[in-house]
């Protein structure tokens, strides 16, 4: 059977939703990457805001709790000059009977432009997707354990603003793999930007089955993982993953996989440390080095407003698609 | 006296071992003759069967119907007419209705309604244990007298191996067939797909392929221990072939059967999320796909049901892992069976067994066969008409199919039940 189309391309492959990172190509990640540079000073003008998106409504429809995530896409909305309409539905979303596809319906019969969606079910943002008005942009703002590729976009760019490029890159992703739409959108990118070596490290019960397939190196120890890697990215681990048997205890946990100074040295000199945050400190990561010089931890938050920016941008068609001349990552 | 004959049909029926150019002669619902009629003998309808095959109707190990307590998804009136357009005579439905089949009352709830709206005959599995919750067994010598041709605890799990091995004996006692659904719960959980590649890319819950054959050598401990005869439905992985090979070579009592979409889905149908290809057991790999194929092909797997579950939009239209599982298949059966053939696996005759003879046997009916004085139950399909299904020409209530684009070989042109025409294609000739 032939895999449909590609929901999140136009028919001249422009972005029109923003879904997953998997099925894009290297030249969307750049011009994003691209994009991104271009609103990154905006933050930093008197009048914190530009024109683009004036006049255009964009909801936040999040029916998972999320700080950050959400914070960052109202500033990205907001310093575009559109309007934001903010909708939280706690964990009984559908609590009032009322289906998504309902809801979906009636936001649009209030002339949205755009919906930014975080949901609990895998697949949520592809089924917006597919049952949204032709002329509403969709972006997912993670969907299950499936992707979360604007906080991958992000990361894409913390690292970009690092290193020279990401073609000798070795990367190790570490924690949670399993539950992570973070890594699997993180997973997709990095490989589509060419680096040299995603590895991923964790026990066996926090990845996925045939993880490799995703184009990963498989590590069980974290030291061996991190010899000569470039770029550290820690996983959050939930609480609750204590429960059915996939860990024993926090304590074993931070033993085997927390990044300590110790284990920070094994990497290379200039490795930076990544976090798509919100960070348990002493679980997952000493706080001597979510603090250190080489974490660039707060700078993926600053990061988040200009990726959410470029994206929104682009896939309301107020920004070029493609990269008009060879990017240096390329 | 009604009478009726089939002319000039390729008349296939692996029971009698017939399959020749033969015509068949039909008199008050009974089959009367083959060849030449018998003398003085007036059909008084003749239905001209050149160049199609006649063989007995198909007998349908598992297809849910919605009604009762369902209806929005299907009626007893809309599957089963879905059912004769598939050529199928015969279908067996799962306790799990609403209510369960678990008291000889809802077995003639059923049976009334059949007889007032059903256009097949429908046979019932009785629940293998109260409210299927796996703990209580039914007063199952009572449905097998109010008609229950076997029991089953339908897709709901009994945990507890004492209470599964109490059930087999006591089924066991009276005679009964016992109906599985082999899957360790706690594997499988919360999974709605197979656990592999595409589980991992599109962070959906899996159920690993093992979840199927741990419960599968469970159950044949516990069969080899109680002497129950045991059928196992729809398998879905390959490493429970071996298993049942090897249990068959010992002299078990067991047969079991495979739906037909597992023979021709695999779980990167599933694509981004295409909730029609939601199905328990879940889609698994190409090689489980071709080690199932290799099953019906050395006979390790017995026979093929359509597993038909219609269902209405709504059921669909959700984010995967939200939606009901199921694929309305009664209508694609015998097209996609035929593809077995098309594909070298079986011959027709081969195929026409599994789809007739080998089903009516494990459910232990008076069906799929033509021998003379049996019930007039036949199918008459043009085996080269191409043809697509379409959410307007599916007469199945449930319009949750995933073969809606497939180019489908194979069209029935009559069913016949007890003599009587229930389904015509009048747009074959």
């Amino acid at each position: 059977m032939i895999a449909e189309h590609n929901l999140q391309l136009d028919p001249q492959k422009n972005l029109h939703h923003f879904l997953s990172i998997e099925g894009l190509s290297r030249k969307h990640l750049t011009s994003i990457l691209e994009a991104t540079h271009s609103f990154t000073n905006v933050a930093e003008q008197s009048v914190k805001k530009v024109p683009l998106l004036r006049g255009k409504t964009i909801v936040n429809l999040f029916f998972e709790p999320s700080t950050r995530t959400r914070n960052t896409f109202e500033l990205a909305a907001k310093r575009l000059s559109a309007d934001v309409l903010n909708i939280d539905i706690n964990t009984s979303a559908t609590s009032k009977g009322e289906s998504l596809l309902d809801m979906l319906h009636n936001l649009e019969a209030m002339h949205c432009d755009m919906f930014i969606i975080r949901h609990a079910y895998s697949g949520a943002a592809h089924f917006m997707a597919q049952h949204v008005a032709p002329h509403i942009s969709v972006i997912n703002a993670g969907d299950g354990c499936h992707e979360h590729p604007t906080q991958a976009m992000l990361d894409m760019f913390t690292i970009m603003q690092h290193k020279s490029g990401f073609a000798l890159l070795k990367v190790a992703i570490v924690g949670d793999i399993l539950h992570s739409r973070v890594a699997r959108s993180q997973i997709h990118a990095l490989n589509i930007l060419g680096v040299e070596e995603v590895r991923v490290v964790a026990p066996k019960t926090l990845l996925p089955t045939a993880v490799e397939t995703l184009g990963v190196h498989v590590y069980h120890h974290l030291d061996a993982a991190l010899q000569d890697v470039d770029v550290i990215i820690m996983l959050r681990l939930q609480h609750e993953r204590m429960q059915g048997a996939l860990l024993p205890s926090q304590g074993e946990y931070f033993k085997n996989y927390g990044l300590t100074e110790q284990r920070l040295a094994l990497a290379k000199s200039d490795a930076i440390v990544m976090h798509p945050g919100p960070i348990n400190r002493g679980v997952e990561i000493a706080s001597s080095i979510a603090d250190g010089t080489q974490s660039v931890i707060l700078q993926q938050v600053t990061y988040g407003i200009a990726t959410r920016m470029a994206i929104m941008s682009m896939t309301l068609g107020r920004m070029p698609n493609h990269s008009s001349h060879p990017s240096t990552t390329e | 006296m009604s009478t009726l004959s089939i002319l000039h049909g390729h008349l296939i029926d692996p029971h009698n071992h017939i399959d020749e150019i033969m015509d068949i002669h039909i008199a008050e619902g009974k089959i009367l003759a083959m060849g030449a009629p018998p003398p003085g003998f007036q059909a008084q309808q003749q239905i001209n069967a050149q160049n199609k095959i006649v063989c007995p109707g198909f007998v349908d190990l598992r297809a849910k119907l919605g009604e009762p307590g369902e209806e929005h998804k299907g009626t007893i009136a809309s599957e089963t007419f879905a059912a004769v357009a598939g050529g199928i005579t015969s279908l067996c439905i799962p306790p799990n209705t609403r209510p369960i089949i678990e008291t000889p009352a809802e077995v003639e709830l059923i049976h009334q309604r059949i007889e007032a709206r059903g256009k097949c005959k429908v046979h019932l599995l009785g629940a293998l244990t109260q409210q299927l919750k796996g703990t209580h067994l039914t007063n199952m010598d009572a449905l097998k007298n109010a008609g229950c041709v076997g029991i089953s605890n339908a897709l709901s799990p009994v945990n507890n191996t004492l209470i599964m091995r109490r059930a087999m004996e006591y089924a066991a006692s009276h005679d009964l067939t016992i109906y599985l659904h082999a899957e360790d719960y706690h594997l499988a959980q919360h999974g709605c797909i197979h656990e592999g590649v595409m589980s991992t890319r599109l962070g959906l819950p899996g159920i690993p392929a093992i979840a199927e054959s741990i419960a599968i050598a469970r159950e044949l401990q516990l069969i080899a221990q109680t002497g129950v005869r045991a059928h196992f439905c729809h398998l879905s992985s390959g490493e429970s072939l071996p298993l049942l090979s090897k249990a068959k070579q010992q002299g078990l009592a067991i047969t079991a059967d495979v739906s037909i979409c597992h023979l021709h889905l695999t779980d990167h149908d599933i694509g981004y999320y295409n909730s029609d290809c939601h199905v328990i057991p879940p889609l698994r790999s190409e090689r489980d796909k071709a080690s199932l194929r290799e099953g019906i092909r050395s006979g390790v797997i017995d026979s093929i049901c359509s597993d038909h579950q219609p269902h209405d939009m709504d059921a669909k239209l959700a984010p995967f892992a939200e939606t009901e599982a199921g694929i309305s298949t009664l209508e694609v059966l015998l097209p996609l069976s035929l593809r077995l053939v098309n594909d070298k696996l079986l011959t027709l005759f081969e195929l026409i067994d599994i789809l007739t003879n080998k089903a009516a046997t494990i459910l232990n009916i008076e069906a799929g066969n033509l021998s003379i004085n049996s019930n007039a139950d036949i199918c008459i399909f043009d085996p080269h008409h191409s043809w697509y299904l379409t959410p307007d020409t599916i007469y199945s209530q449930g319009k949750n199919n995933p073969f809606t684009h497939w180019e489908l070989i194979g069209k029935v042109h009559y069913t016949l039940i007890n003599g009587h025409i229930h389904y015509q294609d009048v747009s074959l000739t």
